[in-house]
């Protein structure tokens, strides 16, 4: 089991046509991925590494019975993708798209979620489910082994870091989900501890958090009160200075909140070990398994 | 994008909304032409991007036109938060009656536009969030339906006002909705809106910060500001421009990386050996070797920087694309303090080829590099 990708995942590629799409949708083959198909308005007809690509996400969806949608298409048009596979009913729903205006990803949001439809980002490596070979995204497959944990992190080499890490020391995923490192994004760590929580084959959690926002301390606070396998933390940006956006756009100190010491005590309140070092997080992962 | 008050305030008046009058200054002359053709006391206010104004002496009231004159030729030689004042806006002193607050921002959690109010306006809502709280009023935004008229008047009535005031400074808010939603906001305040003495509402100052991914449809805005949307260093310019997210701290240890989160995982390494980082160099997704070459030419353009650490984790950045990228810098001579490097991920044996050939050495785990690095740069004068 695993969450939001499985088996029976079938993918489409929205923005296939251009350089990442393009790139991307093979790599994603290559790790095992089923795309079904591809979208890219005004191309319909053509393929792009043996995927037939189509118009509309309607004609894709009813072409090949496909469930998910991960969309490549540039910032200002990402909005509007994403509108039209939530009106497809295609879910999970991947924004890997960086720099979406913040007002387009409030109407995504929050029309995905009126239909019960999961959005991932925007600004997400995307999701992977190593056991069935599903890679929603744009991360290296081979720094993510099949296993009982579950991975949730804001951040995209981070999260490779630290997969790498627990793979090298034997600890493999059900599923891993870059969250996104904009401010809003569709699924938020508190949500994703609840999908995971339904998921009996994962046995327990990774939180990499990062400065800015307070969902870590709204997650660790669900997780004190209704998760009862073991977590384990990670927080990002100890040394980072208050004001500064450091890369991601939600990642900023504001006035005195979004503070990693804030986010790391209110772990350690919730019973969640939080690693000093990215490679810690792999022994702390030992220790609770 | 933070517009400055007198660009915000422009905003403000195309949307209807009231403001003290007065105009804009350049020159000690033009703020008292201003200041006699309001013909009243008057506020004299630097135009900076700053919160801090007031209490730099950058606000200052003047009775007659030639004591705004003196006053803005003292303002305009002042420095805010190390920018010079280069422009004083001139505007009536107000008969106050009642300091408000009124401001819409964004909910992270929530994930919806916020509007704030209170009666207690004047001081920052950070402030007023500690000493008064139960003065704030909040009100969600339903993505799908707006900010409607009777929400406005709830604002209102719960923020204490009664009579014809609720319809006055519901109008208000419903203004400030309509200046968020066609420009793309992600953050404004009024702070304060003064109720005056003889019953007018009007912003005394403004805040608009407008979303830096939206500004492909504000072509029209970014004209008529004619300036930079952002005031930018040289070296801080140079990374804009190339793609890379560059933020300057006060160590001396340049930490060059791909992807925001490991870059800032990589300066808490550095502390946690003992070290102190003073960059932030993010070099994006899938840099290329001239990225790489680009991102230590600007690091190293920094002169707090004694040493430099990157730190890559390859995925669709390619190690021999970093390699190639590293080596092309200390073949220019561009690299003049000691340099760790750590490499892993796509590409890695390439890579590490390359670097082996060169000479140059790499370290496989992050511990190790950030150690290494710190003790370096504890033996540079």
């Amino acid at each position: 089991m695993a969450i939001l990708a499985d088996k029976d995942t079938r993918v489409i590629i929205q923005g296939i046509t251009g350089g990442q799409g393009t790139f991307h949708s093979q790599a994603m083959l290559n790790f095992g991925t089923k795309i079904v198909a591809g979208v890219t308005p005004g191309k319909g007809g053509q393929e792009v590494n043996g995927i037939p690509v189509f118009d509309t996400v309607m004609e894709a969806k009813e072409a090949h019975d496909a469930t998910a949608a991960v969309i490549f298409v540039p910032a200002p048009f990402a909005g509007d993708a994403a509108l039209e596979a939530i009106a497809a009913h295609l879910n999970p729903v991947v924004v890997i798209t960086e720099h979406v205006p913040v007002r387009d990803e409030i109407r995504v949001i929050h029309t995905a979620k009126r239909q019960g439809i999961t959005v991932i980002g925007p600004n997400t490596p995307g999701i992977i489910t190593p056991g069935a070979k599903q890679k929603l995204g744009i991360m290296p497959g081979h720094v993510f082994a099949d296993g009982p944990v579950g991975l949730m992190s804001r951040s995209g080499t981070l999260t490779y870091e630290i997969a790498a890490g627990m793979t090298y020391a034997g600890i493999g995923m059900t599923t891993a989900i870059g969250l996104g490192g904009d401010p809003c994004v569709g699924l938020t760590p508190i949500e994703a501890v609840k999908l995971f929580e339904k998921d009996n084959d994962t046995k327990a959690l990774v939180l990499v958090g990062e400065i800015g926002g307070d969902a870590e301390e709204r997650a660790a606070a669900y997780i004190k009160e209704h998760y009862d396998r073991p977590v384990v933390g990670f927080i990002a940006g100890r040394t980072a200075p208050p004001g500064k956006r450091m890369g991601h756009a939600g990642a900023i100190i504001s006035g005195s909140t979004g503070t990693a010491q804030a986010k790391i005590k209110a772990l350690n309140d919730a019973g969640i070990p939080v690693a000093e070092k990215p490679s810690d997080v792999a022994r702390l992962l030992q220790d609770v398994l | 994008m933070k517009l400055l008050e007198h660009e915000a305030k422009d905003i403000f008046r195309a949307f209807n909304m009231p403001t003290p009058p007065g105009g804009v200054a350049e020159t000690p002359e033009e703020a008292m032409s201003i200041a006699a053709k309001v013909g009243k006391p008057v506020v004299v206010k630097a135009q900076v991007l700053s919160g801090k104004r007031g209490k730099a002496g950058g606000v200052k009231f003047a009775d007659t036109p030639e004591q705004a004159k003196e006053i803005a030729k003292h303002i305009l030689g002042l420095k805010i938060n190390d920018l010079p004042v280069e422009a004083v806006l001139v505007e009536e002193k107000l008969d106050i009656q009642q300091e408000i607050y009124a401001g819409i921002t964004i909910d992270r959690n929530e994930r919806k536009y916020v509007v704030i109010g209170s009666g207690a306006g004047g001081m920052s809502i950070e402030e007023l969030a500690e000493e008064s709280p139960e003065k704030i009023v909040k009100m969600h935004v339903d993505p799908s339906i707006g900010f409607l008229p009777y929400n406005a008047r709830e604002m209102a009535t719960k923020m204490g006002f009664r009579g014809k005031q609720i319809n006055k400074l519901a109008s208000f808010f419903l203004k400030l909705w309509n200046i968020v939603e066609a420009n793309d906001v992600e953050l404004t305040e009024i702070n304060p809106l003064i109720l005056t003495k003889d019953g007018r509402f009007l912003a005394a100052d403004a805040r608009l910060n407008v979303d830096d991914n939206a500004l492909f449809r504000h072509k029209q805005m970014m004209e008529s500001l004619k300036r930079d949307p952002v005031e930018q260093n040289e070296r801080e310019k140079i990374a804009t421009e190339n793609d890379m997210a560059y933020v300057e701290l006060d160590g001396n240890i340049a930490c060059i990386c791909n992807g925001a989160g490991l870059t800032m995982a990589t300066l808490d390494a550095v502390s946690l050996y003992g070290g102190k980082a003073s960059t932030f160099l993010d070099l994006g997704g899938g840099a290329d070797a001239e990225r790489v070459e680009k991102g230590i030419e600007v690091a190293l353009m920094y002169p707090k920087v004694k040493a430099i650490l990157i730190n890559i984790m390859g995925g669709i950045t390619r190690c021999d694309d970093v390699a190639k990228g590293i080596l092309a810098a200390r073949d220019d001579g561009d690299i003049t303090v000691p340099m760790v490097v750590r490499m892993v991920g796509t590409n890695e044996e390439e890579g590490q080829e390359i670097l082996n050939k060169a000479g140059i050495p790499f370290l496989k785990t992050m511990e190790e590099a950030a150690s290494k690095v710190v003790n370096l740069a504890k033996e540079v004068k």
